[in-house]
């Protein structure tokens, strides 16, 4: 049995920490060959060849990949898919993008956010924002599976695999890609994070941001935020932890001014450590803390930004 | 041009979901449903195209159970024209999964021939994140989702997409796929007077067998469980003894 795995390449650089993530995943299903797809991608197929447990590497080049529009780089997969009874990939917004659609041109069901694997075609993922979490066997002959990469952990490194290239499939040219506004930042990628600073709505302004941001700094932190916090023009978007935004399991989640709406606990509650700052001692936060200080966040955050020094 | 929007009835967002003891599913009956919150903005963004003369006419299209009427219902009140419910299911506990719904809606897009179709980014209930793209994968339509911004200019639409670095913009061909992120827009409660009225407008009641498809499903579901809880934490008297616990007690400090 052999599987398929899409890395997360951005810009020509591989995503380590969410590959590796994956292929830990991947190697329960069968030998696997991680497919890196770019503009330029042979550096991060070079990369990827070093994450052990991969058995080869394919590299595609092409512009047309470069931003990993949704039609050529399904096509591409489509392309492969032949060799392969499983065909996977880290469950990031890219991911959710193209792996579906590979889904249905093989007319098979995607399997979204696999959270754990029973065997080759029986799998764990978690519904209504993780309130619940089904087991579903699939009854096709290819299965499309995207990893929840923070039930996994990420693999080590090994003996390099080797690397081959593939030609890119014919690309439909049904889009163009105009521009991409990322953050640049010097802080650890929020899903890869060892700890997590989160702001929400009690934050109160954009500026005030400034307080989680520099107690993020000094734990060496990612940032995260509440959709009310990013809603609300505190933080940038793609800060946004919970069901709809990205999934964390950082060793210590600090959750500061956010209320514990079930849709944010989606994104965090299986952090290893988790503490709540809130003014409000009914707030639902508390209920999944594992350490809880009553207090307003604008006394308690620089407090804590001091102490730790 | 008619703008499709197809809507699930979900389990509302605000109430608090219940496994069964069964370990069957989550307990669906009796308990508050609505429009999927993703729908809604996808709803919502149609009716502005129209307000805004870029759209002619707004379908809503739902599949699922009978009772998935009360969601179209609330679909016109809020200004879609009309409305197709694809009764595919029996029982509220049956979920139809993307692929089908998928092949229901290129039906309906065969029938219909809309030039844009706008949808939520995800169901709240199967949080599956895929229907949109499986469409657009069938009917061959170029494909935007996460969408924060959608800007139709003639032949093309401009869509800014909410990803995991940030926001990245693509221009797609026209007719389009196009899935919807929460911060495209605030969508609108229906009026009372718009709920009456709604009751008046054209609501087509079809079946999969109509449309030739077959929605069987291709997962079987073996079983649903709650989550691990967590152990009840403790609560800390000051930033003090906080900081003392993560050093001494936690260790991740
Ligand atoms: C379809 C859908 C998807 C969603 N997806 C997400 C998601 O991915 N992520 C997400 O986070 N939310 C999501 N939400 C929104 C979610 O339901 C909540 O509305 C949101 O999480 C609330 O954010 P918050 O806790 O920052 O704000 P609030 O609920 O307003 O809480 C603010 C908290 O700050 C506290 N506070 C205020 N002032 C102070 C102070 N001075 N000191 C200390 N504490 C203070 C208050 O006591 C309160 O508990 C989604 C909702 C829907 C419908």
């Amino acid at each position: 049995m052999a599987v398929l795995l899409l890395a997360e390449v951005t810009d020509g650089a591989l995503a380590l920490d969410a590959t590796s993530k994956a292929v830990t995943a991947a190697t329960q299903l069968g030998e696997v060959t991680v497919l890196c797809a770019g503009a330029h991608a042979a550096d991060a197929g070079q990369d990827a060849a070093k994450i052990d447990g991969v058995a080869r590497v394919l590299v595609a080049e092409d512009p047309a990949l470069g931003h990993r529009l949704a039609e050529p780089t399904a096509a591409l997969i489509v392309s492969l898919a032949g060799d392969y009874e499983h065909i996977a990939a880290p469950a990031t917004t890219d991911a959710k993008n193209i792996l579906p659609r590979v889904a249905a041109l093989l007319d098979v069901m995607v399997i979204s956010d696999v959270s754990g694997i029973v065997d080759g075609s029986t799998f764990e993922r978690p519904i209504y924002a993780g309130n619940a979490v089904q087991t579903v066997q699939s009854a096709d002959p290819k299965k499309v599976l995207t990893i929840r990469t923070s039930t996994f952990d990420a693999a080590g490194s090994g003996n390099p695999a080797p690397v081959e290239t593939v030609a890119m499939a014919d690309n439909p040219g049904l889009s163009e890609w105009v521009e991409d506004k990322l953050a640049a930042s010097d802080r650890p990628e929020l899903t890869s994070a060892r700890i997590v600073v989160s702001g929400g709505r009690g934050v109160g302004s954009e500026e005030n941001f400034a307080l989680i941001e520099k107690l993020a700094d000094k734990l060496g932190a990612a940032v995260g935020a509440s959709r009310a916090a990013v809603d609300s023009g505190y933080a940038p978007n793609d800060w946004q932890v919970g069901q709809t935004g990205k999934v964390v399991a950082p060793e210590l989640y600090i959750a500061i001014g956010i209320s514990g709406a079930i849709q944010h606990l989606a994104g965090m509650k299986d952090s290893k450590v988790i503490v709540a700052i809130n003014k409000d001692e009914e707030a639902p936060i508390f209920q999944v803390a594992d350490y809880g200080l009553v207090a307003d966040l604008f006394e308690a955050v620089p407090e804590l930004e001091q102490k730790l020094g | 041009m008619k703008v499709l929007v197809p809507v699930k009835r979900v389990i509302d967002y605000n109430v608090k979901v219940r496994v069964k003891a069964d370990g069957t599913g989550v307990d669906l009956a009796n308990v508050k449903m609505s429009m999927n919150p993703f729908d809604e903005i996808a709803l919502e963004e149609a009716i502005r195209m129209k307000e805004a003369g870029t759209a002619s006419e707004v379908v809503a299209v739902s599949i699922g159970v009978k009772q998935a009427q009360e969601t179209l219902r609330t679909a016109l009140a809020m200004g879609a024209d009309r409305a197709i419910l694809i009764v595919a299911a029996d029982d509220v506990h049956t979920d139809i999964e993307p692929l089908a719904v998928a092949k229901l809606l290129k039906a309906v897009i065969d029938a219909e021939q809309p030039g844009l179709v706008i949808g939520g980014k995800q169901a709240i209930d199967n949080d599956m994140n895929a229907t949109g793209q499986m469409l657009s994968a069938l009917v061959g339509w170029s494909q935007a989702t996460f969408a924060s911004e959608l800007k139709v200019e003639g032949e093309h639409a401009v869509v800014t997409r909410e990803v995991d670095g940030g926001l990245q913009t693509i221009k797609v061909k026209m007719p389009a796929i196009v899935t919807v992120d929460l911060r495209l827009n605030e969508p609108r409660y229906a009026s009372l007077p718009n709920i009456m009225k709604a009751k008046k407008k054209p609501l087509e009641e079809k079946t999969p067998a109509d449309y030739g498809v077959d929605v069987s499903p291709r997962l079987t579901v073996l079983k649903t469980v709650e989550p691990a809880e967590r152990a009840a934490g403790v609560m800390v008297g000051s930033v003090d003894e906080l900081v003392a616990k993560l050093k001494d007690e936690a260790g991740v400090l």
